[in-house]
């Protein structure tokens, strides 16, 4: 009995299941948000369960010049590495599933990996379309990393803990604090932003560009397990920056450690939304400039203020 | 930095309709570009040697889907011209609010086209929502939204009761409002900006030099203008500007565009206010004296020509379609050179292209029954040899 | 003169208003009184005189003498015989008409008459060749 305990903990909740569910809803959430900003009419709200079912039913193709181990295993891994990532960071309570000191860093790098995935996934699809979506991958992955890292920081030192629980813990104690990372916060976001690949980051697979980008050769069921672990890392990426910068559950356990769960992401995925609609997609080229002229200075200045309020506040 | 050529097309979402570009990539830079056409061939122009002059009309409507009232009204001028007709002024003006009204709906629909290449949705789903006031307007004056039918030879199907005319006002005065948005919206979004400023240059000497016409081309500081250089309908009674900009790139096609709006919903508004009294059509023969003609119009793209040859027949001997979007390709491989990847929708959309109506042409030998593929060096030749039979010289040219 | 997010005040009013899109199966379009949809035929009116058939730019017409035709009035007497009206059909192929209604201009008797039905797509090639008796 005892050994089922965490095997349910990470099929059920906190783990697969939870996430490939709520990871589909926020994806309408999304979706909606977007269409209602834009005076349409917005999918219904069974669209992405829809999708999923109707991808798993469709053929899986893959090219001839591929390498097909790789190109089948690919999509797992960039799930897999998600859901790992998730384990360590506070959903339903003021713990994480499994915590550790040093698990924000950790967690980075394991949401470093499905982006690695897409850029494999186009690079072993050898059509001129995923390649250089695959090229466009790794550009990004250079260009928002650092920012990401270093908005990340600033409440890290500030907690004096590499824990996330630890510093969700500290801003639950010290909630007064938590508006001074505004700066950081907003940096994050639009670091994540860039990190999803989302509107007006969408460049590795901007549609009238070149087409489906990394995704271009892939098609059924790995293409469904590839979107799906996208819109995984939606709600991990929220969870972490609701974790590291919002205070987490704020204390609270159980179901109400949930509902607060569920409420900020909600809030955090609003405001990717927003992000999305109010801009063009803009150029590789601009994007790195972006991230190195105006994201990263803002994250740093973040971390510089972080220090010197920790020994403000001794 | 090895390169690699990317197909773009026929078959792209950033393309409506089936062309095809190749690209020679070197990382994100495009060191060459050449256009392929053909994709979209329909044989129009023998159809409509087959139909008599009214059934050409809806033919020739089928060109294009958006810019249908310019080719019938080209047409139509045509065929008035040999059959000698005196086309009655309300019917004229009434030609003359449907091509404003046309040029609105398109410049609308080229505004969310390059919000939508540009990956700006939210003022694609926008400028669409408004584009759809224009679309009731027609729908409403014509019974439909695309086709409008309104021309018939000697006038105009139907006519424009005062209420109609409140009904436009109305929605023009809505769309000038939200144009004005869009116009501050255009020049103050910085992403816009960064998308569109020297993207796509086309400097005037190579505007020039091949053949750029429209907002292209005036977009390039070409002060070039159907309705202004050779004015037909009743343009010569209208109080417009001839819009120009001069920085030669997408952001100055956007502008000429959006301004270019607001010139034509003053029009709109004046033609509806001095809608001339009288019949709207007179009866025309339906056999046409034989003779040739040519007429050229503006249409939301630029210069619309037609040429029409009469036998003496109920059908037409030769009709000869010469789009603006054909004089426009020519830039596009230009424009296009030296730029980035991700340019390159947007500058293919920036000519508004419109497929359908280019691909018209192809060389044929019916007594060989093969096909062949005429150089460049040889059609030269080939047309050189054919004016100097009617005593002019083209050589030097 | 830049302004970043320049369509923002836009955005977050419309999460406040309604669509401006219709969710159209469920929801029936607004269709103008002037609208081209679907002809239809009167046969008593017809006298077959075949002009929409001329007029027609893509063959989509075809009016056939009926198969039944009424009997002829009975003769009165001191006049000469009255010869039976001839009756007409029309057989409207509906996935040639390109709803131009040139025909129904055309008509010298009013017997096509213009509808507004345009809900007329069919997987049953058999519903788009119309025959009106």
């Amino acid at each position: 009995m005892e050994s089922i305990i965490p095997l349910a903990y990470l099929i059920i909740f906190p783990g697969f299941l939870f996430l490939a569910v709520y990871g589909m809803f926020l994806q309408w959430v999304d979706r909606k948000l977007c269409a209602v900003m834009q005076n349409r009419m917005g999918p219904p709200w069974f669209q992405p369960f829809a999708d999923f079912i109707k991808l798993l039913a469709k053929e899986v193709i893959v090219p001839d010049a591929a390498d097909s181990a790789m190109f089948r295993a690919l999509p797992y891994f960039a799930m897999a590495a998600v859901i790992t990532a998730l384990v360590s960071i506070p959903v339903s309570g003021p713990a994480a599933l499994f915590s550790y000191q040093g698990d924000l860093v950790a967690v980075i790098y394991l949401l470093t990996i499905p982006t690695v995935t897409f850029f494999l996934a186009g690079w072993s699809s050898t059509s001129p379309y995923s390649t250089v979506g695959s090229m466009r991958v790794l550009t990004q992955l250079f260009a928002y990393e650092v920012p990401l890292m270093l908005s990340l920081i600033g409440p890290a030192i500030l907690a004096g803990s590499w824990n996330i629980s630890e510093i969700a813990a500290f801003f639950t104690a010290h909630p007064v604090l938590i508006p001074s990372q505004l700066l950081g916060f907003l940096a994050a976001l639009i670091a994540l932003q860039v990190k999803l690949e989302r509107m007006p980051f969408d460049i590795p697979h901007a549609k009238n560009e070149i087409v489906g980008g990394q995704f271009t050769e892939y098609s059924g069921r790995l293409l469904n397990f590839f979107l799906l672990a996208v819109d995984m890392e939606l709600v991990v990426g929220a969870a972490l920056v609701n974790a590291v910068f919002l205070g987490g559950s704020l204390g609270f356990a159980g179901w109400a450690g949930i509902g607060v769960f569920l409420g900020k992401t909600l809030f955090i995925t609003f405001l990717l939304a927003l992000l999305k609609v109010l801009m063009a997609r803009i150029r590789i080229e601009q994007m790195i400039n972006f991230c190195w002229k105006y994201l990263a200075p803002v994250a740093m200045a973040q971390v510089a203020f972080d220090i010197f309020l920790k020994f403000k506040l001794g | 930095m090895s390169k690699i050529t990317i197909p773009l097309g026929p078959q792209h979402p950033a393309l409506k309709e089936p062309e095809n570009f190749m690209l020679v990539l070197e990382g994100e830079q495009i060191t060459g570009a050449t256009v392929n056409l053909g994709y979209n061939h329909r044989g129009m122009e023998k159809a409509a040697e087959n139909r008599t002059y009214i059934q050409n009309l809806y033919l020739i409507e089928r060109v294009c889907g958006i810019c249908s009232h310019s080719h019938t009204t080209t047409y139509i001028t045509n065929v008035e011209e040999l059959a000698k007709c005196e086309t009655p002024k309300r019917a004229l003006a009434i030609r003359t609010l449907f091509a404003e009204l046309e040029r609105v709906h398109s410049h609308l629909l080229w505004l969310g086209v390059a919000g939508y290449e540009m990956g700006f949705e939210t003022l694609f789903m926008y400028t669409w929502r408004d584009r759809e006031q224009v679309l009731d307007c027609l729908e409403m004056l014509s019974g439909n939204r695309v086709h409008y039918s309104i021309n018939t030879i000697g006038g105009v199907r139907r006519d424009i009761s005062a209420e109609q005319k409140a009904g436009v006002i109305k929605r023009i005065d809505y769309l000038i409002e939200r144009t004005n948005y869009y116009i501050k919206l255009a020049l103050e979004e910085p992403t816009v900006a960064a998308r569109t400023a020297n993207v796509g240059k086309l400097p005037p000497e190579v505007a020039i030099e091949r053949g750029a016409v429209g907002p292209t081309a005036r977009a390039s500081g070409i002060a070039r203008d159907v309705r202004k250089d050779e004015p037909y309908l009743i343009y010569n009674e209208l109080d417009f500007k001839l819009i120009t900009h001069n920085t030669n790139d997408v952001f100055g096609r956007l502008v000429v565009r959006a301004l270019e709006l607001v010139e034509s919903y003053k029009m709109i508004k004046e033609v509806l206010n001095n809608l001339p009294e009288g019949p709207i059509a007179v009866k025309v023969p339906m056999r046409i004296a034989p003779g040739e003609c040519v007429n050229h119009y503006e249409a939301p793209r630029g210069e619309d020509i037609h040429y029409l040859k009469a036998n003496g027949t109920d059908k037409p001997e030769r009709l000869k379609v010469r789009a603006p979007t054909l004089a426009n390709l020519q830039s596009v491989a230009y424009m296009m050179e030296g730029g980035w990847l991700a340019d390159v929708p947007l500058v293919i959309a920036a000519i508004d292209p419109c497929m359908s109506c280019t691909d018209r042409a192809v060389v044929w030998d019916p007594k060989k029954g093969r096909k062949q593929v005429y150089g460049w060096e040889e059609l030269r030749k080939l047309s050189i040899e054919q004016y100097k039979r009617r005593g002019v010289d083209f050589t030097r040219l | 003169m830049k302004k970043p997010a320049r369509v923002f005040s836009e955005v977050i009013k419309h999460l406040f208003k309604k669509p401006a899109t219709c969710g159209y199966p469920f929801e029936k379009a607004h269709i103008y009184p002037n609208f081209r949809g679907r002809i239809a035929f009167e046969s008593d009116k017809c006298i077959g005189c075949q002009m929409c058939v001329r007029v027609c730019p893509a063959k989509a017409i075809e009016i056939p003498l009926s198969a039944e035709q009424p009997a002829a009035p009975a003769p009165v007497e001191g006049q000469p015989p009255v010869a039976a009206k001839k009756k007409f059909d029309c057989i409207m192929k509906l996935d040639h008409c390109v709803y131009c209604a040139q025909c129904v201009e055309v008509c010298p008797k009013k017997a096509l008459i213009m509808t507004q039905d345009f809900e007329l797509a069919s997987v049953d090639k058999k519903q788009l060749r119309r025959h009106y008796k």
